[in-house]
């Protein structure tokens, strides 16, 4: 048994996840059917039984447009809705508005595209939502998230095999980051540090008070530097310099902090900026674990030693933390996953030992003996019963303009990894994809006067570049495509800072922008 | 799945209905020769030298299910027969600097050619004149040798079934048949992904990556670059990393890797990785010892802690470090009173 039905909304997978996008190609070669909803006509918009080429920013309009099929021609699962759902009555009557011809109207896609979309999810046995930034990084993006949760609920696609919602994770260790956490708000395991009982758990075990106040989301700490409440900030292995939306602001609050410690494996943008750069090692000079997009938590294994005096992340940590007065003496990895572990219920049947002589394990992993949970919510959900939440669209923060006229929108290539502080230094991915290639309509070219590989200068309300373009089908007349690939044309000068209410991600994938020819 | 009876050089066995022969050779543990055969592939019968004789007729072993009371002979005077001649044929059109091919030792077609018994005699009556073509360069990575090409077609079914792309396929007809992209252009120019699943399979010199250092040994680990989590196995010469492979034992990706996992390595031995510890004197980031680096940086975080309280401190944990490394920067923060602790997962 294998996913017979893929719904991709907001994610590239053939180059932003490759090897899954090898699986999914392969699935459709074997019959499998595929929706896409992106924008951009990506590579599997050409393996698609479907394509919903929607105007950026509408995401929601469309997935309540499904929806609105699903229920009004009763391709719904009404054991499973009775069974282990609540509150799906609200929301079939609030998308009733959401008629395919609205949504049409909002999201460019046509209404029958709408409805083939609906009943070819509907139908499926077993159908697997897979999604990625194109659905978060909105002020809608929690909303959307809800909109995709209430379309597999409706339908049953939740908590059994080859089905559910996978959000594609983008980073090697963004599941361990988030699991460990490196969160405001929660301890390791999502343990939130409102908790008293959980504080007091972790106030025994590490012999400190804890605070029960949440922290500085990264948008917050930011905006916190810029107004003098942070006065220092220790950042470990990450290049807010390039990857943060608007960046002139970014840039602006690593300048106004007192005190910036950068700890990195290369002279990043921030570490440039840095008061203090610690050289660490990088994945294969060290020990340790990475859990993946399906929550597998593998080891890593130290092939190599660090150049020069650089040392694992851990270590640089341990000693800064024995000279600030707390007694640590950690001697190795293992050791600190051991204390994690027993920390942290999900992670407790998890070990250094278990994973050197088992492979990988998903966690929930409670006891020694488990055997890890390859699939979430088969009985339950972590509420207990599924909720629908009822979701309304709303437009992008900003919307274009006759001055602005254009949607700038954002992603990575098949070529590099984020801002690529890894591969532009592999020489023979670098020489693949040496510049930045913004994508332009074949229509907006030639509106603008602009050919394949001209230089153009885009401006957004809050700084302008300028870049190389690719005039291409890839992107519908109106729509500008840019990675963050390169501090040459680094596109988050441009992007948006506004941010999703609940999960404080900014809009980076919808800005509005204009575009002109630079005349060398 | 039924079993059935068949006899193998002289052996009664018991197999599986549905296998092929060559499959039954192998689980015996019967060595049959093989070029356009690959375990992760669909079957093509195209380099005809796993012939077998199969009740009294030669059959292609890759290709030939099993019957109930088959009779199978690996290796009559007839077998061996044909399946030198097809190596001869292949061998006339190859390059034959062996000893400077960097796949040397590794190379199915050596290993074929010794199995059936090549001789420098027959060799000599049989080259053929040198061959012209002209290797594709264009690709940074890896290279195409068409003077090395067998034409087994290994590459266009690893594009088509593992990857998915198609970037290649069988072009022009004949003694001309090689191995083409859309418009035979230079494989940059295609839509090859770089992913180097053919350069992997490629069973000789054909497709290899330019400038390959074998490795002195190997460790298994996980790839840094994005959520997926393939599994890697890291060849190591000295102290640097020179080659990655896929790790075939690992659920998560079964050996399958992107252009990113398996050549994006470079970057551990450039020169311009940190080194040493720096701190800013006079507007300019100088080298430092560990020492003074990490009591300054201990020293300003107690001043801004006991001066303006734990929450003027922050700290970005990462999504690119390991959990070990996340879990002590949490905890470090934490037990300083803050929790302004993020990363960009939010990215």
């Amino acid at each position: 048994m294998k996913a017979d039905t893929f719904f991709i909304i907001g994610s590239n997978t053939t180059e932003t996840h490759p090897v899954i996008g090898y699986r999914i190609r392969k699935a459709i070669k074997e019959g499998a059917s595929l929706i896409v909803a992106d924008p951009r006509r990506i590579e599997l918009a050409e393996h698609a039984d479907v394509f919903l080429q929607l105007r950026p920013g509408t995401n929601e309009a469309l997935l309540n447009g499904m929806l609105n099929v699903v229920i009004n021609e009763g391709l719904y699962d009404r054991d499973f809705i009775r069974e282990r759902t609540e509150g799906f009555d609200e929301v079939a009557a609030a998308i009733q508005k959401y008629t395919p011809e609205y949504v049409a109207q909002i999201t460019g896609v046509p209404a029958e595209a709408i409805r083939k979309a609906a009943r070819l999810y509907a139908g499926a046995k077993n159908a697997a939502i897979l999604y990625t930034m194109g659905v978060t990084q909105h002020t809608s993006g929690t909303s959307t998230v809800f909109a995709i949760a209430n379309l597999a609920m409706a339908t049953g696609n939740v908590g059994k095999p080859y089905a559910g919602v996978n959000p594609l994770r983008g980073q090697n260790n963004v599941q361990g980051a988030c699991d460990m956490g490196g969160l405001p708000t929660v301890f390791t395991g999502y343990q939130p540090v409102a908790s008293p009982e959980i504080r007091k758990k972790f106030e025994e075990a590490w012999g400190v008070t804890l605070n029960p106040d949440p922290g500085l989301t990264i948008t917050e700490m930011m905006n916190a530097a810029l107004d003098g409440r942070v006065k220092m900030l220790y950042v470990m292995g990450e290049n807010p310099a390039l990857t943060e939306a608007n960046l002139q602001h970014t840039r602006e609050a690593l300048e106004k902090v007192d005190f910036l410690v950068v700890q990195d494996i290369f002279l990043t943008e921030t570490a440039a900026m840095a008061d203090v750069v610690l050289p660490a090692a990088a994945f294969a000079e060290k020990d340790g674990t990475f859990v993946n997009t399906e929550r597998r938590v593998q080891l890593i294994r130290k092939a190599v030693p660090a150049p020069g005096s650089a040392r694992s992340d851990w270590q640089i940590l341990q000693e800064l933390a024995q000279k600030i007065g707390l007694n640590w003496q950690y001697g190795g990895t293992a050791e600190i996953f051991a204390e994690m572990a027993s920390l942290t219920p999900s992670y407790a049947g998890i070990s250094h030992e278990r994973l050197e002589r088992e492979g990988g394990l998903q966690w929930p992993c409670p006891s020694p003996d488990h055997p890890g949970t390859p699939y979430l919510h088969s009985q339950n959900f972590t509420r207990g019963k599924g909720l629908f939440n009822v979701v309304e669209y709303t437009p992008a923060a900003e919307q274009t303009d006759p001055e602005y006229p254009l949607v700038l929108t954002t992603g990575r290539n098949l070529y590099h990894y984020h801002t690529g502080t890894m591969t532009h230094r592999s020489k023979g991915i670098e020489a693949q994809s040496p510049e930045e290639l913004a994508q332009v309509s074949f229509e907006d070219a030639a509106r603008l006067g602009i050919r394949d590989g001209d230089v153009v200068k885009l401006c957004s309300r809050r700084g302008e570049l300028e870049t190389r373009v690719r005039v291409t089908d890839m992107v519908p007349p109106g729509v500008v495509f840019m990675t963050f690939h390169h501090a040459s044309a680094p596109v988050n000068i441009l992007t948006n800072d506004q941010v999703d209410p609940v999960a404080k991600i900014p809009e980076l994938k919808v800005c509005a922008v204009k575009m002109e020819k630079v005349v060398s | 799945m039924a079993t059935v009876k068949v006899n193998i050089n002289g052996m009664d066995v018991q197999a599986e209905e549905g296998m092929t022969i060559y499959e039954v050779a192998q689980s015996l543990g019967i060595y049959i020769p093989t070029l356009c055969y690959h375990p992760d592939l669909s079957t093509f019968g195209g380099c005809r030298v796993c012939m077998v004789e199969a009740n009294g007729e030669e059959v292609t072993a890759c290709r030939a299910p099993i019957k109930d009371g088959m009779v199978i002979k690996t290796d009559t005077e007839n077998v061996s027969q044909m399946r030198l001649i097809n190596v001869e044929l292949i061998l006339t059109n190859h390059d034959q600097d062996c000893q400077s091919c960097a796949r040397n030792n590794n190379c199915k077609l050596q290993e074929v050619s010794a199995f059936v018994g090549v001789t420098p005699e027959r060799m000599q009556r049989l080259r053929r004149v040198i061959t012209n073509e002209v290797k594709d360069i264009s690709n940074p990575i890896f290279q195409r040798d068409f003077a090395k090409c067998i034409v087994c077609g290994i590459c266009v079914r690893t594009c088509e079934e593992i990857n998915g792309i198609a970037a290649i396929d069988f072009g022009f007809r004949g003694y001309k048949t090689t191995i083409s992209t859309l418009g035979d252009k230079p494989i940059l120019e295609s839509k090859c992904e770089s992913c180097g699943e053919c350069v992997e399979r490629c069973p000789t010199g054909a497709l290899v990556v330019k400038g390959q250092v074998i490795p002195e040994r190997e460790v298994k680990t996980v790839c840094a670059y994005c959520g997926v989590g393939c599994g890697l196995i890291l060849g190591v010469r000295g102290s640097r990393v020179v080659s990655v492979r896929g790790d075939r034992e690992n659920p998560v990706n079964n050996g399958h890797l992107c252009i990113k996992g398996r050549y994006g390595f470079d970057f551990l031995n450039h020169p311009e990785r940190l080194k040493t510890p720096l701190v800013r004197k006079g507007g300019v980031l100088t080298e430092a010892s560990w020492e003074e680096a990490l009591s300054l940086v201990a020293a300003k975080i107690k001043e801004y802690r006991d001066n303006f309280g734990p929450d003027a401190l922050a700290a970005l944990a990462s999504a690119r470090c390991t959990n070990e490394d996340n879990y002590l920067l949490q905890k470090l923060f934490r037990s300083l009173g803050t929790n302004n602790i993020d990363h960009c997962a939010r990215l």
